[in-house]
């Protein structure tokens, strides 16, 4: 009844079809004008991409500064084989690469530091760094100016088998099979319950974070990953034209890489090859065929920038958009009914939370004692006490800007409070992290969706359940999902709570609003909590998914402690065993649904001096 | 010492271009550096045909700000609605079509623009003698700067550029068009840094790849002083000069190593920079 995803129905299709594609090559592409040198040079740029797109195409971290680790590897690879001091090309390159990575480990735990554009201009800033550092003060190792010239080429004697690799056509076959095996490693890197996490960071990274996943350990991974390839692609710079140049270490290099993968398109690991392919193609043609000398690259330049403007995915992404155009029309047609919005079944199903060390069965689960958050001149909660028994169901009402989202927000430690403890399950979190108090078992959905909107329902709710199946970090790159274990059903049980299992393989951006708002509730409820917060579940919701979604509450809630704000009050009342009433940052006053209905000082809060 | 100030006086200059552009659209613009080899040449050009060097200055720094209008009006504001990386590749891409436009036109021998008459020479400053021009250089930046710091905090557009700064989707909400002001802010950002290119060209002789260099300084000051804050830019830009300097007197191949080292710093014990005043990631 699932389509599993296609990775699943035909294992290993993409890595055939790459093994095919480099086999078939040498025996076209001469035919089409492509020299060998350019070939090898097309396939050294392609690894070089690989790990650069799982960095900016999966995890969003555009770097203006491979350049460091492409020259970093290929440095140390090159130093080490001309001065004898490694014999085997291929454990040179090795720890050409791991040198790469050191490298990459220190650079990205700086630039890291930010995101966005000043990521952008912290890499760019350390690259240019490293190319005065290799120019000058290295210049005793680098050969500073001249590069280090002399670099040999692999000769592999194994098991009596010997491969002496030469140049041209002779070389293509070893960085074949390099670039063979870096396509492995990415798809299953790729694949692993990292890259889902890492796509997820692309989308958003807060969320990721909230639903106790180590944001900052697993985009230094990517970062770590994209100077891997790189270190190991310079290495085979080096070996490729017997030379390693310093010219590695430039900006040029990281500009080109960028732009390659732009050209070819981004997040689909093959966008750099071809983006290398059309790149050093047209340089080629450009500078010998049609003569323009120097002016190469003004013309590249230009097509770039109207390919940027034009064509936003790059090549692939365009190939794509026709094929969809094309062939696509009449199946996108005849799936268009079951488009419509399925109604919201309950089914009798209860997840009860996954038991923690230091649960706690009975009494006091959560007390915040003297809870105050200013914002400047603003008091937004003052001085709140408030306690929540374990297995209770909690309900927080208030007029609007009573303080009850940023109430919320200090429970789940997304904003620190100026004043006041917090203790869950006799812990004190007041100053933890909002990922550590995730993995602690207390979380929440959000007022305002917070989802991954380019990844499917599935996928958003495998992305929570990772966090408290794997824990806040784990590196398991070649690990494959399908095979961890409670994971597919801890998935299953989800979409079937929040009725959401016939939309499994949709996109969130093409889902219904009602539905977007019961998958912000599945995402909290994934992780497994012990106490779920829910900000205004039935916001926006219809009447009738409102009535539909207060049951599913009701059956999300057995088996764990909830708190839940709402303006609904009809709902909640119906909902809740005990409310607790905010007023201007305050806690007005506390009691059952049918004592706060028939309370004065409520009705006075909400409509103001009615009985004067 | 001195040397530091001059580099610090340009850098801050072209740094604060790059802020105020960023600050306003949100758009890091990596032709930033184009810009100022562009300013250059323009200048070169004006200079080549009338003799004069005032009326270089004039036309480099207005050439580039005429470039940055229609730059923006042409391609720059289809990006506003895109993803930053979108808006750094074609910026990028932009800044390679105007580095090859230059070498295809020019060539890649550098070109130099000599000091007007009256600044040649050297100024005994009692303890040492030097360069007038680069005395002049200290002088017409800090007018530059004078004049900028009036745009932005003393008149109507500046205003609204600082509201921009804070808060663009609400300025445009107030009924004031927001997309005009943007334009009208390329053109000063990317006039700073071609008024700069200029006014440096007899100090440093041209080349197509001066921008790079420049470009990558300019990140880093703007790093230490905090993207965005126009004091940031020039505290951070007369910082860097005074680093570049003084390395560059006891070992020239130090002296970016050392710039970054203070960048690295910046970020561990401050990461919006000196002067910055919020996160805009």
């Amino acid at each position: 009844m699932k389509p599993a995803p296609r990775s699943r129905r035909r294992p290993f299709l993409v890595e055939g079809l790459t093994a095919l594609g480099l086999v078939v090559a040498p025996h076209v592409l001469p035919h089409i004008g492509f020299a060998p040198n350019t070939v090898n040079q097309i396939l050294v740029w392609g690894l070089f991409g690989l790990g650069f797109d799982i960095l900016f195409g999966f995890t969003g971290l555009l770097s203006f500064g491979q350049s460091a680790f492409f020259g970093s590897g290929g440095f140390v690879a090159a130093y080490l084989l001309t001065q004898d001091m490694v014999q085997s090309v291929p454990l040179a390159l090795l720890l050409g690469t791991l040198a790469a990575m050191v490298v990459g480990v220190l650079v990205g735990m700086i630039a890291l530091r930010r995101t966005g554009i000043y990521f952008a201009m912290i890499t760019v800033a350390i690259a240019e760094m490293f190319y005065f550092l290799e120019n000058s003060p290295l210049s005793e190792w680098t050969g500073g100016e001249n590069g280090i010239p002399g670099v040999p080429t692999p000769k592999m004697d194994f098991l009596g088998l010997s491969w002496h690799v030469g140049t041209g056509w002779s070389m293509y076959w070893f960085l074949a099979v390099c670039y063979f095996a870096g396509t492995v490693v990415a798809l299953r890197i790729v694949r692993s319950p990292v890259g889902a996490i890492l796509s997820a960071i692309r989308d958003n990274p807060l969320r990721v974070a909230a639903l106790g996943h180590s944001v900052g350990a697993y985009k230094l991974t990517a970062f770590v990953i994209a100077s891997a390839y790189a270190g190991f692609a310079g290495g085979l710079l080096g070996v490729l034209q017997g030379f390693m140049p310093p010219d590695a270490f430039s900006f040029d290099t990281s500009g080109q890489l960028v732009m390659q993968t732009a050209i070819g398109g981004v997040g689909t690991l093959f966008g750099p090859l071809l983006g290398a392919t059309v790149w050093l193609f047209l340089s080629d043609f450009l500078q010998t065929a049609l003569g323009l000398g120097s002016a190469w690259k003004l013309v590249l330049g230009t097509i770039f920038v109207l390919l940027v403007c034009f064509l936003r995915h790059g090549l692939i992404g365009g190939i794509k958009d026709l094929h969809r155009l094309v062939f696509r029309r009449a199946e996108i047609e005849a799936e268009a009914p079951e488009e419509a919005p399925q109604p919201i079944t309950v089914v009798d199903v209860t997840m009860p939370a996954r038991h923690r060390e230091g649960d706690i069965e009975s009494g006091v689960i959560l007390k915040a004692t003297g809870l105050t958050k200013r914002y400047g001149g603003l008091l937004a909660n003052a001085d709140i006490d408030f306690t929540v028994n374990a297995g209770e169901l909690r309900g927080i009402i208030g007029p609007n800007g009573a303080g009850k989202s940023t109430f919320f927000k200090m429970l789940t430690c997304e904003v620190r409070p100026t004043s006041g403890t917090i203790v869950f399950e006799g812990q004190d979190i007041t100053s933890r992290g909002v990922t550590d108090v995730c993995q602690l078992g207390l979380t929440k959905s959000y007022q305002v969706n917070q989802l991954f909107t380019r990844l499917t329902v599935r996928e958003n709710l495998t992305i929570a359940a990772l966090a408290d199946i794997r824990g806040k970090f784990r590196l398991d790159l070649f690990a494959n999902p399908a095979k961890i274990k409670g994971l597919q059903e801890r998935v299953d049980h989800t979409l079937d709570l929040v009725s959401l299992a016939p939309r499994a393989d949709t996109t969130v951006s093409a889902l219904a609003y009602g539905e977007k708002r019961r998958l912000e509730i599945g995402l909290a409820l994934a992780t497994s909590p012990s106490l779920l917060l829910l900000d205004e579940p039935l916001a926006g919701m219809s009447p009738q998914e409102r009535v539909a979604t207060v049951k599913l509450l009701k059956s999300i809630a057995k088996g764990r402690t909830m708190i839940v704000i709402d303006h609904d009050m009809d709902s909640l009342f119906e909902l809740v065993e005990w409310i607790t009433v905010l007023q201007e940052g305050r806690v007005l006053t506390e009691g059952t649904p049918d004592q706060i209905k028939n309370d004065p000082a409520v009705k006075e809060a909400y409509l103001g001096g009615l009985h004067e | 010492m001195f040397n530091g100030l001059v580099l610090g006086a340009l850098l801050a200059l072209i740094s604060s271009g790059l802020t105020i552009i960023y600050g306003t659209l949100g758009v890091l613009n990596l032709a930033h550096g184009a810009m100022f080899m562009m300013g250059g040449y323009a200048g070169f050009l004006a200079f080549e045909a009338t003799g004069s060097f005032t009326l270089a200055i004039i036309s480099g720094a207005l050439f580039v700000m005429v470039l940055g209008i229609v730059m923006e009006r042409v391609i720059i504001r289809h990006f506003y609605g895109r993803p930053n990386e979108d808006q750094i590749l074609v910026t990028f891409g932009l800044s390679i079509v105007f580095v090859e436009a230059i070498r295809f036109c020019f060539g890649s021998l550098s070109r130099s623009v000599p000091p007007p008459a009256w600044a040649t020479g050297v100024t005994p400053l009692g303890f040492m003698l030097y360069p007038t021009y680069r005395l002049v250089v200290v002088g017409i930046v800090a007018v530059a700067l004078l004049a900028l710091y009036l745009v932005l905090y003393r008149t109507r557009l500046g205003m609204i550029v600082r509201a921009g700064i804070e808060d663009s989707v609400m300025v445009d909400s107030l009924g004031i068009n927001v997309f005009r002001v943007f334009m009208v802010v390329f053109g000063i950002g990317a006039m700073a840094a071609g008024f700069a290119g200029i006014v440096n060209a007899p100090v440093v002789s041209l080349t197509p790849d001066m921008g790079e260099m420049i470009l990558v300084q300019t990140f880093v000051v703007v790093v230490i002083g905090g993207v965005g804050s126009f004091p940031g830019a020039i505290l951070g830009g007369l910082i860097a000069g005074q680093i570049l300097s003084i390395t560059s007197m006891i070992n020239p191949g130090y002296a970016y190593v050392m710039l970054f080292a203070a960048m690295t710093l910046v970020l561990l014990i401050r990461p919006r920079g000196l002067l910055g005043l919020r996160s805009r990631d």
